[in-house]
């Protein structure tokens, strides 16, 4: 194995290049098979299973018995591949699907994604990667013990890790269930769990090592599958195939059109609320947002953990630019998707007889995803006009039509007349950025668990073969709980997906940054920082989620709280801010709590501030890294 | 791997500098996640290529910046790294 793997690691290039070569003539086959008759069920079974296949191939060729290698992949992922595994373990469902489509009906606010999911790299390069990496060890728990005294450092740090990741995964299993369900045609639970089987094959045997040559794997299919559609759809209207260029002219025929139409919040107007008038109330919740995003982003363990895989700290470094070269690939296309979707609604679905609208209506329309609520029992055919009465003329006006997020990037393909094996393709881009997501984010979770709680908190004496084996063991629960979960609830997907951010900013940025910039900060600044912080994040969340009208009843001593009926609840926003944004309470709380602890409490010892100079210089050996135990 | 040599006021030059690096990066990165975004209303009076200018540097203009911050970090860094011979490869 030792040889097949020092044989793999050196041609690298030429075995991707082969794959990526194949999946290409694998697209352009079933091209030839549609053309030929074959059934789209058909098509879109062959792009699901096929795929699945190759990532569960991978993973049973990347199977280890070596810690270290199925914690770090052996840190022997060069820069530029880490680069491309970060961007899958990255781009979630949230992005692949849900992000163009929070663009689609968001217009500028909807920005707030696109800067919160890059910016954030900035913030990783500069405070901690190279750190992290010279710090050298399995997990980012592994670091909170190290600096800040030990277990109870450790087990608070797993605490946030496993409420993030969890969150983060339930969003990732509800995108791959809504793609296998459309593709598959099969019920949405049972989806889920088709889709689990998927991140499990690509997972269990390999750990990192498996999730790493997998998630490069998916990246590549992730990106053409993002960039084909939307490049084919900006040549057909405007003649160019540069999609992010020439999205510019799109957006004036929508403002145009946005005229004709009457829509009053314009697309490209910046902070403006529904009626198109300037609200500094958009304009805080945008930028609040935008933070919690980029200090989520340089929190988020299965993020973190990237960066422990590569071989060197120079390459840690060099790797997070790569990351988000790649991730920013994808990231400033989705608002050209967003802009040519909705020229094309504007121009071909609006204003339609219902009798004449395009086949997608009704194939979206049947899974809940679109609506045409014109006639009186439009909502017997379209779930999605539930509540909404259509005039009943026979025509399609813009406040008939319902349009779900998730269905901007999956039906615009059909949307714009393109062959099915587009479509098909779209699903499997979607599915591999799910699944890689998923794949990074349990593996986080179940080392957290096995790693973290289980052999250094449990059994310390635990060997190699039996931590491995819980660690596998535990993967597949938390995978199946996952599941079920997602299953049963289902949710909107960017939503669960920014309380991830949220949540693991307000927990684990503030101990992780100051853990290494500020040497006095001793190991009850690192835990009490973590209490506070995740603990107002928590509060906020849960509370106005849940308890809305008892924090407008008791917590009016706070400013201006107003209810907003949303996703079927009462939910309450403190100074009008959206709770998608609930880090915002918990960033600077954690911060403030690490710096008055630290202040009166005793300095971190001489061997801890011996231990954080050697992790601040890429050479040499760290120092000291158990004197905390 | 390399080993560390640096004395303790080698250590504080390459951590002043680190820091220096660090701060430059950063005040760029509030600049162009947060700053120029305020004025975005008022940029949007500017069409480029269709594009309100406002829009674009939030879809674009900004994220171009973030990717160049990184490259520009890794590079600034090693440089700082080769200096006082404490680059790992």
């Amino acid at each position: 194995m030792a040889a097949i793997q020092g044989g793999f690691l050196a041609n690298l290039g030429r075995v991707y290049a082969i794959y990526t070569g194949a999946f290409i003539g694998f697209t352009i086959f079933i091209g030839i098979l549609e053309l030929m008759g074959v059934p789209n069920r058909v098509l879109g079974y062959l792009f699901i299973f096929l795929t699945l296949g190759v990532y569960a191939l991978i993973g049973w060729l990347a199977r280890t018995a070596e810690v270290n290698e199925y914690y770090v992949a052996g840190r022997a992922v060069p820069a530029f591949y880490n680069g491309m595994a970060t961007g899958a373990d990255w781009m979630s469902a949230a992005s692949f699907i849900g992000m163009a489509g929070s663009l689609y009906f968001g217009g500028y606010s909807g920005l707030a994604f696109v800067l919160g999911w890059t910016g954030g790299y900035v913030l990783v390069s500069i405070l901690m990667a190279p750190y992290l990496r010279k710090f050298g060890q399995f997990t980012v728990p592994d670091f909170f013990s190290a600096r800040y005294g030990g277990n109870v450092a450790r087990a608070l740090a797993v605490v946030v890790l496993i409420t993030a990741s969890f969150v983060y995964v339930v969003a990732q299993i509800v995108g791959v269930g809504i793609i296998t369900a459309r593709f598959l045609n099969i019920g949405f639970e049972i989806a889920c769990f088709v889709g689990l089987l998927g991140i499990l094959l690509c997972s269990m045997l390999g750990g990192m090592k498996a999730v790493t040559w997998t998630q490069v794997a998916q990246y590549i299919i992730l990106i053409i599958a993002y960039l084909i559609p939307v490049t084919v759809l900006s040549s057909e209207l405007t003649g160019v195939p540069l999609p992010q260029i020439m999205y510019g002219q799109a957006l004036e025929k929508i403002a145009a059109l946005e005229k004709t139409l009457g829509v009053l919040q314009p697309h490209t107007a910046a902070f403006v609320d529904a009626r198109g008038n300037y609200s500094p109330t958009a304009m805080w919740n945008f930028f609040a947002l935008i933070l919690c995003l980029m200090v989520g982003t340089a929190s988020l363990p299965h993020i973190l953990m990237r960066y422990f895989t590569t071989p060197s700290v120079k390459q840690a470094r060099d790797s997070v630019a790569w990351s988000l070269f790649f991730i920013f690939l994808l990231y400033f296309t989705a608002p050209a998707y967003a802009a040519f979707a909705k020229l094309e609604v504007y121009q071909s679905v609006i204003g339609q007889p219902i009798a004449k609208l395009p086949a997608w209506v009704a194939s979206w329309g049947s899974i809940g995803l679109v609506g045409a609520c014109d006639a009186a029992n439009a909502a017997a055919q379209f779930a999605l006009c539930k509540g909404v009465t259509g005039n009943g003329d026979g025509i399609l006006q813009l406040n008939e039509f319902r349009l779900h997020t998730d269905a901007v990037v999956l039906a615009t393909p059909e949307i714009a007349g393109l062959p099915y094996v587009i479509s098909g393709l779209v699903a499997a881009g979607g599915l591999a950025a799910a699944l890689s997501t998923a794949d990074g984010l349990l593996l986080a979770i179940a080392n957290a668990l096995s790693h973290d709680v289980y052999y250094k908190m449990i059994d310390p004496t635990a060997d190699t073969k039996r931590r491995l084996i819980i660690s596998r063991v535990l993967l597949g629960l938390v995978a199946i709980v996952a599941a079920y979960v997602a299953g049963t609830l289902g949710a909107d997907i960017l939503f669960l997906v920014s309380w991830a951010f949220s949540i693991a900013a307000a927990g684990l940025f503030a101990g992780l940054v100051l853990g290494i910039w500020w040497k006095r900060a001793g190991d009850a600044a690192g835990i009490w920082g973590i209490i506070v912080g995740f603990g107002l994040c928590m509060f906020f969340l849960i509370a106005t989620e849940f308890y809305g009208p008892w924090v407008k009843a008791s917590m009016s001593w706070l400013g201006d709280i107003n209810i907003v009926k949303i996703r079927g609840r009462d939910v309450a926003y403190i100074w009008g801010i959206n709770n998608i944004s609930v880090g915002i309470f918990g960033i600077p709380a954690a911060f403030l709590a690490m710096i008055v602890v630290g202040w009166i409490s005793k300095p971190a010892s001489a061997e801890m501030q011996d231990f954080i100079d050697s992790i601040r210089v890429p050479a040499g050996s760290v120092r000291n890294a158990e004197a905390a135990h | 791997m390399a080993e560390n040599k640096l004395s303790a006021s080698q250590q504080a030059a390459y951590w002043e500098k680190t820091r220096g690096l660090m701060l430059v990066i950063l005040a760029a990165w509030f600049v162009f996640s947060f700053l120029i975004h305020f004025w975005a209303p008022q940029l949007n009076q500017i069409r480029i290529l269709g594009f309100p200018l406002g829009y674009y540097m939030a879809a674009q203009g900004s994220l171009i910046a973030f990717v160049l911050m990184c490259v520009w970090n890794a590079k600034s860094q090693d440089k700082i790294d080769h200096e006082f011979g404490v680059q790992d490869e």
